[in-house]
């Protein structure tokens, strides 16, 4: 999964690394509305409609990675935890110039999902307002929750933000067996 | 279609009357659950509605295929077509992937891995 707030720049990491023309509608996963949307317009509105930017990694013959870019927001989530049932690892990435619309993400993946996650900040034109450190002060992220930056623009930088990420899944999969991660999975 | 009697267009969204409001799989579908058609058949594609063959014919060129990528180049919304799907897997004519493989396998993770690093 890829995460975060809207204009953080999920769209083009998922661009730039997917083989396939990203598939980015805002209406081809229509699902029914809920309660709180049919209150919210007046309308009696039984659908939402729900922004995703979806892309395909074919790394081997009989492997294939996916993924999905989804909105930050709390009316989103249904998506969110169908999607999260299914995710290896999630990247949330966020801009430095407006940390705050990723906070939802990074709190949807703290505390109401188990799916390992990663931060990344994207790098605007190359330049990276504070010092790495102080974002994560910023974002009161854990420790153990790694934090790197990108260029979405760029498939290689956003290979390495995956890799991160899924390197992290992978050594919290295998302390969750007992085992030893320190070898594993950088 | 036997269910258009009961048809309330007030209680459901127009895309799910196509498939009789209903929402719900017996088993859950999910967005990178994998559609295969082992055997197609011209003769079952003639007997379907619309969106129903335009799935079946869809899957059965680029099988397997995630439910994502088969709802969004039909064109169909994608919870019509995970009921769609399921009513075809009942019948037999495509197969959806168990779901079974944890994505957070170490092997899986690790293999994605090695993956990724030819493209960093």
């Amino acid at each position: 999964m890829v995460a975060g707030g809207l204009g953080v720049g999920k769209t083009t990491a998922v661009q730039s690394i997917s083989e396939i023309a990203t598939i980015n509608t805002d209406n081809w996963m229509t699902e029914p509305g809920r309660p709180l949307d049919a209150l919210a317009d007046g309308q009696g509105k039984t659908t939402t409609t729900v922004a995703m930017d979806f892309g395909r990694i074919t790394l081997e013959s009989d492997l294939v990675l996916y993924l999905f870019g989804t909105p930050g927001q709390p009316r989103f989530w249904t998506i969110w935890e169908d999607l999260c049932r299914g995710a290896s690892a999630a990247l949330v990435l966020a801009d430095a110039r407006r940390l705050e619309t990723s906070f939802p993400a990074i709190d949807y993946f703290e505390r109401d999902a188990d799916i390992p996650f990663a931060v990344a900040v994207n790098r605007f034109d190359d330049v990276l307002p504070h010092p790495v450190e102080r974002i994560r002060a910023a974002l009161e992220l854990p420790e153990h929750v790694p934090l790197t930056t990108v260029d979405a623009r760029s498939r290689s930088s956003v290979a390495r933000a995956l890799i991160t990420t899924v390197g992290h899944s992978l050594r919290q999969a295998v302390l969750a067996s007992g085992g030893d991660a320190s070898g594993g999975g950088r | 279609m036997t269910w258009l009697a009961g048809l309330d267009p007030t209680r459901w969204g127009r895309p799910y009357t196509r498939v009789g409001g209903r929402i719900r799989t017996p088993r859950p579908l999910l967005v990178h659950t994998l559609v295969h058609v082992p055997h197609y058949d011209a003769s079952v594609a003639a007997t379907l509605p619309p969106w129903a063959r335009t799935l079946y014919q869809r899957a059965a060129a680029s099988s397997p295929v995630s439910l994502a990528e088969l709802s969004a180049d039909c064109a169909i919304a994608l919870g019509v077509a995970r009921v769609v799907l399921s009513d075809l897997s009942a019948a037999g004519h495509v197969h959806l992937g168990s779901g079974a493989q944890d994505p957070r396998d170490t092997v899986v993770l690790g293999r994605v891995l090695d993956g990724l690093r030819k493209l960093a």
